[in-house]
């Protein structure tokens, strides 16, 4: 294991580009911060973002996990255009012929995508971490620690995502392409939600029972979105009679279902590798 | 003698085509072999399948009495086509990354890259070197596990004849130490020149597999004319010791041998019978000819 992420880390760090794009993820990951120092004026309303409470834990958790996982398509785009490169540069046919084995090749892109999650994973916490301690208003242990679980989604989401666009890459072997069926796939799930919407009866529970199996969306359940949740907001609604309440822990089945998106993904690229003649 | 590599009975299939039919040969250590044959031949194909590339249709082949192939490519080093390496990366970490993968450790690196005349090259990257360059990289990356066997497919293609020979002479080198060496190639004199051992294929299939010298060894033929060519022909064909007769395009005859003769005993046959001969020369077929000749018996 150690000497496929060597491999990959050869591969992956000497190239220009992907180290840039890297790079410039994790510095917009740790941009997060400057969300504090965002003020809204709306003519006499002061609104400073640090002090209506998104910083104040356990809720930071929630936040800034969602907010990373928007950074992710950086990250894609270096898996994707890793990918393509590998067969444009022919070294994925010279590394076999060095003696790499099919399921080493893309077991060493799978652990740099483990590793990498796990980094990006460690490295929001402790963002998440400083900003709670700096602006958070409730600061005991407790309630610190309350809701880390979703790093562990975070994490969960990381993988899942990046093996979907291992797969992609190795199926389509085109970068640009195969971020284009990425979107386009986005766009399918939907579509496939809204026309099992127009074709079941109203209120029917189907759709939405369908939807959070499709990869992409159960991707997106991993790490609910969190605007709802927050004070402001929930005040507001509560002024004009609505309830939010909602549910916004990960239950169990969601983690299942991703992490069976991501063996499929593994198995599939694997399989993909080896049906190919090179 | 040591066996590196059996074939036995392989065949690949695109779709309707079929790329190599039913090949088999075996491969010994210490010898030098050619795969000839045309473009499209299945020269590249069959060497796919042999380094887990390309995936065959039937049949089956043994590396080193059956090692997984993954385990035993750590022992070959080869070399497809055209050189393939991080364009991104320097030499240095292009064979990096090998060693890496080979298991072998980096201080090979060095000797390596002074073997081919890279050494001073070793911190430029690879996209800013010349084909020569790359070609030569690309054997020296080949060589970094010291493999049992060397495979070389179409080695000095787009080279310029300095490339060639730079080539060639490092390849001589190689087989000096006693590497098993595995070269496919189209252009016959590198066969000649370099190879113990030779396997042609056409369209799939195995014309002929054995060694160059007995390939080639045939009595040879001559060419021959006189002012009465019909009476030359007829008292040709009535000789045991001729076989096929053709005319080439000088006028010349060419009558190939059937038994061993010398140009002695043929110039006084036919002066004994009446004919004097203007043009008589004795000649052994070169590789070229025996390989046409194989080649355009089938198509």
């Amino acid at each position: 294991m150690k000497r496929l992420l060597e491999i990959e880390f050869i591969k992956l760090w000497n190239s220009r580009s992907s180290r840039i794009l890297i790079i410039s993820y994790f510095a917009l990951l740790s941009l997060i911060s400057i969300l504090t120092t965002i003020d809204f004026s709306f003519g006499k309303i002061q609104f400073r973002l640090a002090e209506q409470g998104i910083f104040n834990f356990p809720y930071i958790w929630h936040i800034n996990t969602f907010i990373a996982g928007v950074l992710k398509i950086f990250i894609a785009i270096v898996i994707v255009s890793m990918m393509s490169n590998e067969y444009s540069n022919k070294t994925l046919k010279q590394n076999l012929i060095d003696g790499l084995s099919k399921k080493e090749f893309v077991l060493s892109k799978f652990y740099m995508v483990v590793v990498f999650s796990l980094i990006s994973t460690i490295f929001i916490a402790t963002v998440t971490l400083i900003l709670g301690l700096i602006y958070s208003d409730y600061k005991t242990a407790s309630i610190i620690f309350t809701d880390t679980e979703f790093l562990l989604s975070y994490f969960v989401k990381l993988v899942g995502f990046f093996s979907l666009c291992l797969f992609l890459g190795m199926l389509v072997r085109k970068s640009a392409f195969a971020l284009g069926f990425l979107f386009i796939w986005y766009i399918l799930e939907w579509l496939f939600f809204g026309l099992l919407n127009y074709v079941l009866p109203d209120n029917s529970e189907i759709p939405g029972k369908i939807f959070k199996f499709l990869p992409i969306q159960s991707l997106s359940n991993l790490i609910k979105e969190p605007v709802s949740r927050f004070n402001a907001v929930m005040t507001l609604a509560n002024q004009v009679g609505e309830d939010l309440t909602r549910d916004y822990t990960t239950h169990w089945y969601e983690y299942t279902i991703v992490i069976i998106w991501t063996l499929f993904f593994l198995f599939f690229t694997y399989i993909t590798l080896k049906r190919r003649n090179l | 003698m040591k066996t590196i590599l059996t074939i036995n009975n392989l065949t690949k299939k695109y779709g309707k085509l079929t790329a190599v039919s039913d090949l088999s040969f075996t491969i010994e250590k210490g010898n030098v072999y050619g795969i000839l044959g045309p473009n499209g031949s299945g020269k590249s194909t069959t060497l796919g399948i042999i380094l887990n590339v390309v995936n065959k249709t039937s049949g089956d082949f043994q590396w080193f009495n059956g090692t997984t192939t993954h385990q035993a490519l750590k022992k070959v080093g080869a070399i497809i086509e055209r050189p393939n390496f991080y364009p991104y990366m320097t030499a240095q970490e292009n064979l990096k990354l090998v060693c890496k993968i080979k298991e072998v450790p980096e201080s090979k690196i060095e000797e390596k890259l002074k073997l081919v005349g890279l050494w001073e090259r070793k911190n430029d990257k690879f996209k800013t070197f010349s084909l020569g360059m790359k070609q030569r990289l690309a054997i020296s990356s080949a060589l970094l596990n010291d493999p049992e066997i060397l495979i070389l497919d179409e080695p000095t293609n787009g080279l310029d004849p300095q490339g060639i020979h730079q080539i060639r002479e490092i390849i001589i080198q190689i087989a000096e130490t006693g590497t098993t060496i595995l070269l496919a190639s189209h252009l016959l004199d590198e066969v000649e020149k370099v190879c113990t051992h030779v396997v042609v294929l056409q369209k799939g299939i195995r014309l002929y597999s054995g060694r160059v010298d007995q390939m080639v060894a045939s009595y040879g033929y001559f060419e021959i004319n006189a002012e009465d060519q019909s009476k030359l022909t007829s008292l040709l064909n009535n000789h045991e010791a001729f076989g096929n007769i053709s005319h080439t395009k000088s006028g010349v005859l060419n009558v190939i041998l059937t038994q061993d003769i010398n140009a002695e005993d043929v110039n006084k046959y036919l002066f004994e019978n009446g004919v004097i001969v203007n043009h008589l020369v004795k000649k052994k077929e070169s590789l070229e000819e025996k390989f046409l000749q194989l080649t355009s018996q089938q198509s």
